[in-house]
């Protein structure tokens, strides 16, 4: 099912009522989710993006704007009608129950034409169950079952009903790292499987990137960019989607453009053909850099940390915003023992210019803006 | 000890000496930081004075019930006197031709109101529940019952329901404000605080009414409160996820409320159960001390009312032997109550 958000719009009245200072939690959000994609929200917490998917379940109200699943108009619809599977951050298991309950519950609701037999219902909880593979767990109650399988049985209870859209909140906070890591590649199989269009709101980077076929990059209610998760760490629309995507992060220098040449602190240290001369945030993804002798950035050293596949060189530089600037090269690259400096060359694809007032991307060279979400 | 407190808490104990206990020994272990004789004095006033006021008059109430014809005028005699050790005083109370009225009426009453006043509350709580508009101020009238003197609220229960005149001969001044609503309708009048609707002698089925109303009505805020307590605690998502899967209002009440708020009723209903046991209060409070309505007079009396008859006439035995046996009813009931929740109650 196509979902399509058009100038979707959340404004939550003031608290204070004298002020009478509104927050804008979703500000004009318009996208079309493509039929059968997993589509993941991602912004820091704050930024509107589970307001957003609440409002597409229907649990709160837009302020404006219109949601449609395919070409059903369902912003006025509550959440019952609107086909919808629902797994809540914390889950929401009813504590009574037994796992098998649980997933019974929402078939046993339907009504009218869509009664179901209990046979039927039983085997559609079993279905459901064998899917996210808990189909052990049916007689037990929510409390004796680990975090992992309680997520499991919440996404059994809200695909059980075959939604037409899938929405999950938080899927991976309350997992451990281990779990996190194992449950998402689940979810990406359950979703693959099911072809059903899922939605997930997450503030977790690396978790969006691994299974998102598209991310949405929000901020403070705005949407800042979206596209597939590749496409989005290469080519960021702005300094927040740069900082907000990889780990580690990107390493942000105050640099400076002078006659095509980018200038960070003293060093000369990029061609920037084709950029006005003016004052820039540069952002260098640790892996543009490239450890040579007679390199344009020297930095001072301060640490090299062993990671096995790749080092991590940890340095400073007078013009880097951050502490440290920590770039990571190849294992086979050795570190003068005692050397005080490291001087690197950049990759010029991992290096992107922001204008310092609007903190817009500045492209330079041959790097060209990319129209990533015609692509889906 | 902090299970078992939490047990008793149910009430077996009074109330306030157990929360006392309760914050002394485990709350933080606070006793532990305290030097262990210092830790004595000042538990000192307190333990004096419920070894005199609470343990003490225990154990010299087993003692009197199994002295046989325990009696406070021959045992205040100067040198005291000899009674023999027995069951007499239970024999008595049982064969006392009032004991099973009693018995009957304690039972009736508390079978009748507890269900009602619980249903009637856990009603009310959802409705409070989810009223925005002026909900503290609702709440509190709610809640008023609770912090007026029931001996008041008696008075003004007698005064509405009262029949002013004679009922028989239908020379009446006045039938009250509860006939005339019910006239409106079409009914009859009724004779409720007298005798004029039954026969002496059976079940004083008018009298019942306006005690069965007045217990519950009494016992309402308490039971609300907790249970809008225990509403309030809720989390709200299982709400939300019911609302996604589309459950009717009437699922949600039975299938997510009821359950959830499980422990909370389980708790108004052993409570309501040990205060029903214990009803006298209230009667005197509407039928004064007759116990009943005048004509019929002892036709509503409650165990406790019967224990304390038997004080006047210096039978100190005979109401030891009948509050232990109340004790013993008591008990047995809770442990029964104990025993379902525990099955029946989730988490």
């Amino acid at each position: 099912m196509k979902v399509e958000l058009q100038n979707l719009t959340k404004i939550f009245p003031s608290r204070n009522k004298k002020s009478g200072e509104q927050v804008v939690a979703v500000n004009n959000f318009t996208f079309a989710i493509p039929d059968g994609k997993l589509v993941g929200l991602l912004g820091p917490s704050g930024c509107g993006k589970s307001t957003t998917l609440y409002m597409i379940s229907g649990l709160q109200q837009p302020t404006a704007g219109k949601i449609f699943f395919g070409d059903e108009d369902v912003t006025e619809l509550s959440p019952e009608n609107r086909g919808i599977g629902l797994v809540f951050q914390n889950y929401a298991l009813y504590p009574h129950m037994t796992v098998k309950q649980n997933i019974l519950f929402p078939l046993q609701n339907l009504k009218g034409e869509d009664k179901m037999t209990k046979e039927e219902m039983l085997e559609a909880a079993y279905h459901a169950a064998k899917l996210v593979q808990i189909d052990e767990l049916m007689d037990r109650k929510p409390s004796e079952l680990s975090g992992g399988q309680q997520q499991r049985v919440a996404i059994a209870r809200a695909l059980v009903k075959m939604p037409r859209v899938l929405l999950l909140d938080e899927p991976l906070s309350n997992l451990d790292a281990r779990l996190r890591l194992q449950t998402r590649e689940e979810i990406r199989r359950i979703q693959k499987e099911t072809g059903i269009t899922t939605i997930f709101v997450t503030h977790d980077q690396e978790e969006a990137m691994s299974i998102s076929d598209v991310i949405v990059v929000m901020k403070l209610g705005v949407v800042q960019q979206i596209g597939k998760p590749q496409s989005v760490y290469d080519d960021p629309k702005n300094l927040f989607v740069a900082k907000f995507l990889g780990t580690p992060p990107i390493n942000v220098f105050d640099g400076r453009v002078e006659g095509g040449k980018l200038w960070l602190g003293e060093d000369c240290v990029l061609d920037v053909p084709g950029v006005e001369d003016k004052p820039v945030h540069v952002g260098i993804r640790p892996e543009g850099f490239v450890p040579v002798d007679d390199g344009a950035l020297v930095c001072k050293l301060s640490n090299v940390e062993v990671m096995g596949r790749d080092v991590s060189i940890v340095s400073t530089h007078a013009a880097s915003a951050n502490p440290v600037v920590r770039s990571i090269v190849d294992a086979d690259y050795n570190i003068k023992v005692g050397a005080e400096s490291v001087a690197f060359a950049l990759k010029p694809h991992k290096v992107f210019l922001f204008d310092k007032e609007t903190e817009e991307r500045i492209y330079f060279g041959n790097q060209k803006p990319s129209d990533n979400v015609e692509e889906n | 000890m902090a299970e078992v407190l939490k047990k008793v808490k149910h009430g077996v104990w009074d109330v306030f000496c157990v929360e006392w206990i309760w914050k002394r020994f485990c709350v933080d272990n606070v006793y532990k930081k305290f030097d262990k004789w210092k830790g004595w004095l000042y538990l000192s006033p307190a333990i004096i004075l419920l070894l005199i006021f609470t343990v003490w008059p225990i154990f010299n109430t087993v003692r009197m019930a199994f002295l046989e014809d325990y009696n406070s005028l021959l045992a205040n005699r100067p040198g005291g006197w000899e009674f023999e050790v027995g069951f007499g005083n239970f024999a008595k109370v049982v064969q006392y031709g009032e004991f099973t009225t009693c018995l009957t009426n304690t039972l009736l009453l508390c079978v009748l109101t507890v269900p009602l006043s619980t249903i009637l509350a856990l009603i009310i709580a959802v409705c409070l529940n989810s009223i925005k508009f002026l909900s503290r101020f609702i709440q509190t009238i709610f809640f008023l019952p609770y912090v007026t003197n029931s001996i008041a609220i008696g008075m003004v229960f007698a005064a509405m329901f009262s029949v002013v005149g004679n009922f028989d001969s239908g020379l009446v001044d006045t039938y009250g404000i509860i006939n005339n609503v019910l006239g409106w309708f079409g009914a009859d009048p009724i004779d409720w605080m007298g005798t004029g609707s039954y026969t002496i002698g059976e079940f004083p089925w008018p009298s019942y009414v306006v005690m069965v109303i007045y217990i519950v009505w009494n016992a309402l805020p308490f039971k609300i409160l907790i249970l809008l307590g225990g509403l309030q605690s809720v989390n709200k998502q299982y709400y939300e996820a019911a609302k996604v899967d589309g459950t009717s209002r009437t699922r949600v009440f039975t299938r997510i409320t009821v359950p959830l708020l499980s422990p909370m009723i389980a708790y108004v209903v052993i409570t309501g159960f040990i205060g029903g046991f214990k009803e006298y209060s209230s009667i005197v409070g509407v039928f004064g001390d007759g116990m009943g309505p005048i004509g019929d007079a002892g036709s509503l009396n409650t165990m406790v009312g019967f224990i304390y008859d038997a004080l006047p006439q210096q039978q100190l035995g005979r109401a030891s032997a009948a509050a232990l046996i109340l004790f013993g009813i008591i008990f047995i009931v809770t442990m029964i109550n104990l025993a379902v929740s525990k099955k029946k109650t989730h988490y």
